[in-house]
């Protein structure tokens, strides 16, 4: 939405600035820098299947990696059965213990009580749902747990 | 022309069909070959077992079309009459659900009953492979006198009667005594507890039916005992489940010290799930001689080491148990707790609905290996025969259990399918829509859908179960 709103910005300018040469130097800083602000926005994620198949997706800062895997329909079979209501464990990801201790929040005792059931719980283990993306975790790898979609590779 | 040439000059030029000269059966049936079968595949029961893995097949699968049979005009099994009324986020997997539901190559046959207006048989000839997921309808039984007193009821029946499943409206549970006594300590008896216990104001702005809302507020239960045979340990409710009793506004959580006796110690042997769920029970049992007495009258009592005896009127029997290896072994000893009410909560069970099914009827499931039905000696599996889900894993687990082993068991009909461990090439006509028979489609449980929304709308509610199957049917418009 934010995007969208900036395009309009840009679409209205260049009509204010017919008369005046002046602003149009202004005008070409702004667009310039909105771009780059859209830029600076992107966050990349990989998401690692336990073959070790690798699925590049992005997101926006402040989108949770579940909002990241629905928006790039990401192949995961039943990711995200609650929609991020804490009250399940299939947005269940494994971070490398580097990335785990770099996330700004600890997990919460109502993270804490869904992952206590999920499959193959780790030490780094955190839910997608209530990790949200800053601009630090660009190029963050994330293993997605093992599920028989995984077994068949061989 | 004679068949016989006809039938030559199709092997010859079998892509002119529209040649005038082309107008036998023969060429019929050789086109609709050609035009291979799609994979027809029936999944009984459309709960979270049948959903999910009718999501599996018909992503993997682009031919196969899945056919849903449900015994009841609505769908989504224990999603809609299982999980608590006051945990909806729980049941936004019916979204999902949805999704799958609106696959053109989907259909839904509501209010057909597997062993009464189908059978297994006809749907093994209609179908290529049938799967069975149509759960547990019954549940496991105490075995003890007086169980068939009217102050003694099945938790899921409770469950089932506040959350509408048609026939339960029945119950009509007594609740103007003071004790109740629930008899296990799942989630299932959890939740029982908690709607007893929960501020009627919060319960009635859920889907709760309007006359189990009727009953709980005229109930007068105050104290809610909970008892199991084994030690904290071996509780089987789950940490969420129980931080939710310990926050119910206006009642007082009473463990017994004596049952925590050596826990402590064994803190540190613990996996962290059981571990947490026990600092937790700890946790408040320290905090409870510091807790103010007072205005709070409801309590919520959970009870270690005690196994169910004999019931009398107003009280039951327990037998003081001990743990040995991890079991529980009963002494002499024996406890009268107090029950206006009791409530068994030891386990669900499923049924047998169709003789042709090779049922375990000690264990309450269908007799499989990895989802594949075995055949009656056990020997071998039954070509294109599955199950998945509670029928054939036994009735425990979450949705995300029941999900895990649904993707299993459907990954495994694919790969049978692959390996021709059943007939996969030949026609099969699947259900046809009789106009006779009263079926309700997708579109038909989306009326219901929509009347159940609409009518909870003056009440705050986010809908007003229908109850009633003939009022379902009308509004279904069959």
């Amino acid at each position: 939405m934010r995007n969208s709103a900036r395009l309009t910005l840009r679409n209205i300018w260049p009509r204010n600035n017919l008369s005046s040469s002046s602003k149009t130097a202004n005008f070409t800083r702004t667009f310039s820098l909105g771009l780059a602000l859209r830029q600076q926005d992107v966050v990349n994620v990989t998401f690692v299947r336990a073959s070790g198949e690798k699925i590049k997706a992005s997101g926006k800062v402040g989108d949770s990696l579940l909002d990241v895997v629905v928006n790039n329909n990401v192949d995961l079979d039943g990711f995200g059965a609650c929609e991020g209501t804490l009250t399940c464990s299939t947005c269940h990801l494994i971070f490398k213990t580097s990335d785990y201790e770099k996330l700004p929040d600890k997990p919460g005792d109502e993270e804490l009580d869904m992952l206590d059931l999920a499959y193959d719980l780790t030490d780094t283990s955190r839910l997608g749902c209530q990790i949200n993306l800053t601009k630090d975790m660009d190029g963050l790898e994330v293993h997605v747990p093992a599920t028989i979609n995984d077994a068949r590779a061989a | 022309m004679s068949l016989t040439r006809n039938f030559f000059n199709c092997r010859r030029s079998l892509i002119n069909i529209n040649s005038s000269s082309f107008s036998t059966s023969a060429v019929k049936s050789q086109n609709v070959q050609q035009a291979t079968g799609t994979k027809r595949i029936c999944i009984v029961g459309a709960g979270p077992a049948g959903f999910y893995a009718a999501q599996y097949l018909l992503k993997q699968l682009t031919d196969c079309a899945v056919d849903i049979v449900e015994k009841l005009p609505v769908p989504f099994g224990l999603v809609r009459f299982g999980v608590a009324p006051d945990h909806p986020e729980v049941k936004n997997v019916i979204n999902t659900f949805t999704k799958t539901a609106e696959n053109p190559r989907l259909r839904f046959f509501g209010n057909v009953t597997l062993g009464t207006d189908v059978t297994l048989q006809e749907l093994r000839e209609r179908y290529h492979a049938v799967l069975l997921t149509y759960g547990a309808d019954q549940d496991r039984e105490l075995e003890l006198d007086n169980e068939r007193q009217a102050h003694v009821i099945s938790a899921r029946n409770f469950v089932a009667w506040y959350n509408g499943l048609p026939g339960a409206e029945q119950l009509q549970p007594d609740l103007s005594g003071r004790d109740v006594t629930i008899v296990g300590q799942g989630n299932v008896a959890v939740d029982v507890a908690r709607m007893l216990l929960s501020p009627i104001d919060s319960l009635k702005l859920t889907d709760t039916t309007e006359f189990a809302l009727q009953a709980l507020a005229d109930s007068k239960v105050e104290r809610v005992h909970l008892v199991g045979r084994r030690g904290p340990l071996q509780a089987a409710f789950t940490i969420k489940e129980l931080r939710e009793m310990l926050k119910l506004p206006n009642v007082e959580t009473c463990w017994r010290p004596q049952d925590f006796t050596g826990i402590e110690a064994q803190l540190d042997k613990l996996q962290r799930p059981r571990k947490r769920l026990t600092e937790l029970m700890l946790k408040s049992l320290g905090e409870q001689s510091s807790r103010k007495a007072g205005t709070i009258n409801k309590q919520f009592l959970p009870i270690f080491l005690r196994a169910p005896k004999s019931i009398a009127e107003r009280k039951m029997e327990f037998s003081i148990t001990e743990l040995r290896e991890n079991s529980a072994v009963a002494t002499e000893a024996t406890e009268h707790l107090p029950a206006d009410l009791i409530l068994r909560s030891i386990g669900y069970k499923s049924s047998c609905a169709d003789a042709g099914i090779h049922f375990d009827a000690h264990r309450g499931h269908v007799c499989n290996q990895q989802g594949r039905v075995l055949k009656e000696d056990k020997s071998q599996a039954e070509p294109g025969l599955y199950v998945a889900g509670w029928l054939g894993s036994g009735p425990t687990g979450v949705i995300l259990t029941t999900m895990n082993g649904a993707f299993t068991v459907a990954k495994t009909i694919c790969d049978d399918m692959a390996a021709n461990a059943f007939d996969a090439t030949s026609i099969k006509p699947g259900l046809v829509m009789d106009n006779n028979k009263r079926i309700v489609t997708w579109q038909g449980w989306q009326r219901i859908d929509k009347y159940e929304t609409e009518a909870g709308k003056s009440k705050d509610k986010p809908r007003e179960k229908v109850v009633s199957i003939p009022e379902m049917l009308r509004i279904a418009g069959v």
